[in-house]
């Protein structure tokens, strides 16, 4: 008997081993949701799926008696059935039921995702309440811009925990989408219009040590070579966590002075050859057409080097010497000269010390 | 001009077959040239999944891995799935239905011709420069941002195809509509031509939007104007909603024939009548209505609003209820019936629980605020694939074995066709399975590499196995249909020897005149009324007379050949310093519209195949 607990102890640990990895990483994926928006729209896969799996129950038990009982056995014509007009009417009739089941929670999701109501209430600054992020897909980087605080920032979204995240999305070039797997649905970054949502990230989701308050973001959209290598990172923090960080981007109100040798040197071949699409001031001024490249004003923070490589020096290094080995297709690739070693150490090093709160 | 001389060297063969306007044998053009677009779709298909096959993986660039994307799923469904569906109807609806050819026999040939010139323009981009990368979609925005001629191959390949499939679906309808046997009312044609009719009337008011829409990208692409470039005022979304409202059809256009092989296959080898024949023709035309009402539910994520969306939800979430009416249909067409374990009835049998996969995913995806989830990932693609693989090509597998004997002669071999659907079913569901979850777990779709680390790797080792499996099936087949035909052991009228609908009634392969005496049609079933009466072939229904047939030409290649040449002179015309482009356009429309003149100046009556000759030939054709 002892012994038999125990090996159903090992099915019952292996069984929840293999649920539990047949759910993807808590980061990334919409079965472990982490957020209103991304819980509803789990509930309504379960909800659909159990409607669904009925109906398979359903056909497979017909199925499987049609195939054990009606092999053929001898030469004998069966009887030629031409219909029965009560079992087509059931079969009618109970897909309506368990379609209207499924429509009426898709219905009120569809709308309660839609509601962006909160976007168009000013308050007396003519700013919203609500937080906003205005998201710019480009081939193939992120730029958020925080209209309301009037910072920007790329690749890494930072936003707080528990209330909702209001969104503006827009493509500056092809179109993209928008997603994130484990918070929500996306929604596409057309090129002519603005999209509007919001998700909610949830907190306790957030702090679990194994998400340790970074989702991952993904573009949905085939928008060309790398479109593949078009990540980026969501930062979920709480309220407190996330006001600090906006007003230390905001205190960057000019470029940051390297502190050593070394970084000033790379700060020099910064501003002969990157600045003029790279920027390192957070302000939301500058027209969208001018922003040409990621906004790097905290770079040294940023979770990825050009949203899939490692954040280490060797790995900025390599990224600056050919980003178009690592982002085919990138807009960056050719835009600059040979770096010798020596100005990709300066750089490297100018670069990875570009941060807003001084951790 | 006639066929009835048997021995002839390889190039009379050539030339019969350039030439033909025999329904029967436009069948086996399409069935090869669909063949040969298969085979090079599913090569592609293995190089997406070897690349795929581990994280970070280099087997191809991420810039070919596009084209063979774009590729895979343009040829699959444009130069495979349908032609080859077009083939089987082409083989058989005329033979089911009673008549001795389709109503055009003329334009059925030029069908055929330039959807293989579209098909071949379209493949020659690989060694023009590159093929088209911005997916089958082709959405404007990044159809337009493509460099190079590869969208501009894609434009004029499916223009040039497109034509041919539209006069495709305009021959069946007339056909069905008016050449139909006496006493062949429509309640009593078989389901094949049923869903031949209802999808070639999709096929009718389908293919003109796209028509519309790849002549503006033409336009836009290679002649300056600006229909969707944002940046000009255009619009790209007017793009989708073109695509969808051709798309969404294209994919009845396709499932439905597919439906109609597996009534008639279910029927044939239970030995029953389909149990609910007439709410079955009623759930195809309502399913056909309905196609046309749900495009939008592929732009779920493109920011309708919620109301376009609830009300496209619903609409999608509708058409399970006819869907669900067939699968049931078929059950009970089963239930009581003797059935016999063939090779198309396997590929039946299998088909049931892999379509109801494909269903019960496709008003998960219906479900609009749920979709948001699996828009553009893996789910959709496993969802599709389910669909057009477990429906679609497993219909076309069955129907290659269970028509081969009626448009060869010969029948495949039972033991190797029993193989083939063991490793294709067992790889596609290895292949696809996983890919709803690999979806969820948050992978996107058309990505060429991802990262390790992210719950990935595994899921899509499983994936590549099953598309080696998958594989190895299409190369047993493949065998198959060598052995058969160098064997070339003949068959009789009714292979089967359960065979229902009047193509069995006919000998295999039929005359070139398919019925001597058009046959009288007493029922549904009709040659199996026949057969339980104890008659062994059908009453005929007109004295036995003069055969009118219309000749063979080579017009139709022609008129095929000069839009082909054209389609280059425009391409390279928007080149910088291009001078020859403008001339090759003139020359390749002055081929085109110069033999459509000389087919309508000279007259062309045709022949009689005289009753005498009929007589002589009396072990063929209806026997009176």
């Amino acid at each position: 008997m002892k012994r038999l607990a125990k090996w159903r102890h090992l099915l019952l640990f292996s069984l929840l081993t293999l649920i539990l990895s047949a759910c993807g990483k808590p980061y990334l994926s919409a079965l472990q949701p982490s957020g209103e928006v991304a819980q509803d729209q789990y509930d309504l896969m379960v909800l659909s799926t159990s409607i669904m799996v009925g109906v398979i129950a359903v056909v497979a038990v017909i199925f499987i008696i049609v195939l054990v009982r009606f092999r053929r056995k001898d030469e004998k014509i069966p009887k030629q059935v031409e219909g029965s007009h009560a079992l087509e009417i059931i079969w009618t009739v109970i897909p309506i039921l368990l379609v209207l089941v499924l429509a009426v929670p898709t219905v009120m999701a569809t709308f309660k995702f839609a509601d962006v109501s909160a976007m168009d209430k000013k308050n007396a600054d003519g700013k919203t309440d609500a937080l906003v992020v205005n998201v710019r897909a480009n081939l193939y980087w992120w730029e958020f811009e925080y209209p309301n605080e009037e910072i920007i920032t790329s690749q890494d979204l930072v936003v707080p925990t528990g209330e909702k995240v209001y969104f503006n999305l827009i493509a500056s070039d092809v179109k993209h989408s928008f997603w994130i797997p484990a918070v929500g649905g996306k929604m596409d970054t057309n090129t002519e219009n603005v999209n509007k949502f919001w998700l909610e990230f949830d907190e306790e989701k957030s702090d679990s040590d194994e998400v340790n308050n970074v989702f991952y973001g993904k573009c949905a959209e085939l928008c060309g070579p790398s479109h593949a290598l078009m990540d980026f990172k969501v930062k979920a923090i709480s309220r407190a966590d996330f006001d600090q960080w906006v007003s230390d981007m905001q205190s960057v109100k000019e470029p940051k002075k390297a502190t050593s040798d070394l970084a000033s040197q790379g700060q020099e071949i910064f501003n002969q050859s990157c600045i003029g699409c790279h920027a390192v001031t957070p302000d939301n001024t500058t027209p969208e057409a001018a922003r040409q490249a990621p906004n790097l004003t905290n770079f040294g923070e940023r979770e990825k080097i050009a949203g899939v490589l490692d954040h280490t020096e060797q790995d900025l290094k390599n990224w600056l010497s050919d980003p178009e080995k690592y982002k085919p297709g990138n807009k960056m690739s050719g835009t600059y000269g040979e770096l010798t070693p020596d100005q990709l150490d300066a750089l490297t090093e100018y670069l990875m010390g570009l941060k807003v709160q001084g951790k | 001009m006639s066929t009835i001389a048997q021995k002839r060297g390889f190039g009379a063969v050539l030339w019969e077959y350039l030439t033909t306007v025999d329904h029967k044998k436009i069948a086996h053009l399409y069935l090869f040239a669909g063949g040969f677009f298969f085979i090079l779709g599913g090569i592609e298909a293995m190089i997406i999944r070897i690349q795929l096959i581990k994280p970070n993986n280099d087997f191809v660039s991420a810039g070919l891995f596009n084209e063979m994307l774009t590729m895979h799923g343009t040829t699959m469904i444009f130069l495979a799935a349908m032609p080859l569906l077009l083939g089987f109807m082409n083989a058989i609806m005329p033979l089911q239905i009673g008549a001795r050819d389709v109503a055009f026999p003329f334009l059925n040939s030029l069908g055929f011709w330039l959807f293989f010139f579209g098909g071949v323009f379209l493949n020659l981009s690989w060694f023009l420069g590159g093929a088209p990368d911005a997916g089958w979609t082709s959405y404007a925005s990044l159809s337009l941002a493509s460099e190079g001629h590869g969208i501009d191959f894609y434009v004029l390949g499916l223009q040039i195809s497109g034509f041919g499939t539209l006069m495709g679906g305009i021959n069946f309808l007339v056909t069905i509509i008016n050449m139909r046997a006496p006493g062949m009312t429509y309640m009593r044609m078989p389901l094949f031509t049923w869903t031949t009719f209802v999808a070639s009337s999709l096929i009718l008011f389908a293919f003109p939007p796209l028509t519309v829409s790849i002549f503006m990208m033409m336009f836009d692409r290679l002649f300056g104007s600006n229909f969707f470039d944002a940046s000009m005022g255009g619009n790209t979304i007017i793009w989708e909603h073109f695509f969808w409202i051709f798309g969404h059809p294209e994919v009845y256009i396709l499932i439905l024939p597919a439906f109609g092989i597996f009534s008639e296959i279910f029927a044939v080898f239970s030995r029953k009548r389909l149990f609910g024949y007439s709410s079955m023709v009623f759930a195809t035309v309502l399913i056909g209505f309905l196609g046309f009402m749900v495009w939008a539910h592929h732009m779920f994520t493109t920011g309708l609003g919620p109301i376009a969306n609830a009300i496209f939800a619903v609409a999608t979430m509708a058409i399970a209820v006819p869907t669900g009416i067939k699968i049931f249909n078929w059950l009970f067409t089963l239930w009581g019936g003797s059935i016999k374990f063939t090779t198309p009835m396997l590929w039946g049998i299998g088909f049931i629980p892999s379509f109801l996969m494909g269903g019960v995913t496709g008003v998960m995806l219906g479900a609009a605020a749920a979709d948001y989830q699996y828009h553009d990932t893996y789910f959709v693609v496993a969802h599709f694939h389910y669909v057009i693989v477990g429906g679609v090509v497993f219909s076309l597998f069955a129907a290659t074995h269970y028509y081969w004997p009626k448009m060869f002669g010969t029948m495949l071999n039972e033991f190797l066709g029993k193989i083939t659907f063991v490793l294709f079913f067992i790889g596609f569901h290895l292949t696809f399975f996983i890919q709803h979850f690999l979806g969820l777990w948050g992978m996107p779709r058309r990505i060429f590499t991802y990262l390790p680390g992210q719950g990935l790797d595994t899921g899509n080792f499983v994936s590549t196995i099953g598309a080696f499996l998958m594989a190895a099936g299409v190369i047993v087949i493949l065998i198959n249909i060598i052995m058969t035909s160098v064997k070339n052991e003949k068959v009789g009228n009714d292979p089967w020897g359960d065979g229902r609908t009047l193509e069995w009634a006919i000998s295999s392969p039929p005359p070139f005149y398919n019925f001597k005496q058009l046959p009288l049609v007493r029922g549904l079933d009709a040659y199996w009324i026949e057969k339980m009466e104890g008659k062994k072939g059908m009453i005929p229904a007109e004295p036995l007379g003069d055969v009118h047939m219309p000749n063979n030409s080579f017009v139709p290649f022609v008129i095929s050949l000069g839009l082909f040449i054209a389609a280059f002179g425009v391409m390279y015309q928007a080149d910088e310093g291009n001078t020859w482009g403008i001339p090759v356009i003139i020359l390749g429309l002055a081929i085109t519209f110069g033999s459509m003149l000389a087919r309508s100046l000279r007259d062309d009556h045709g022949y009689h195949i005289h009753k005498e000759d009929l007589m002589d030939d009396n072990d063929k054709g209806v026997k009176a």
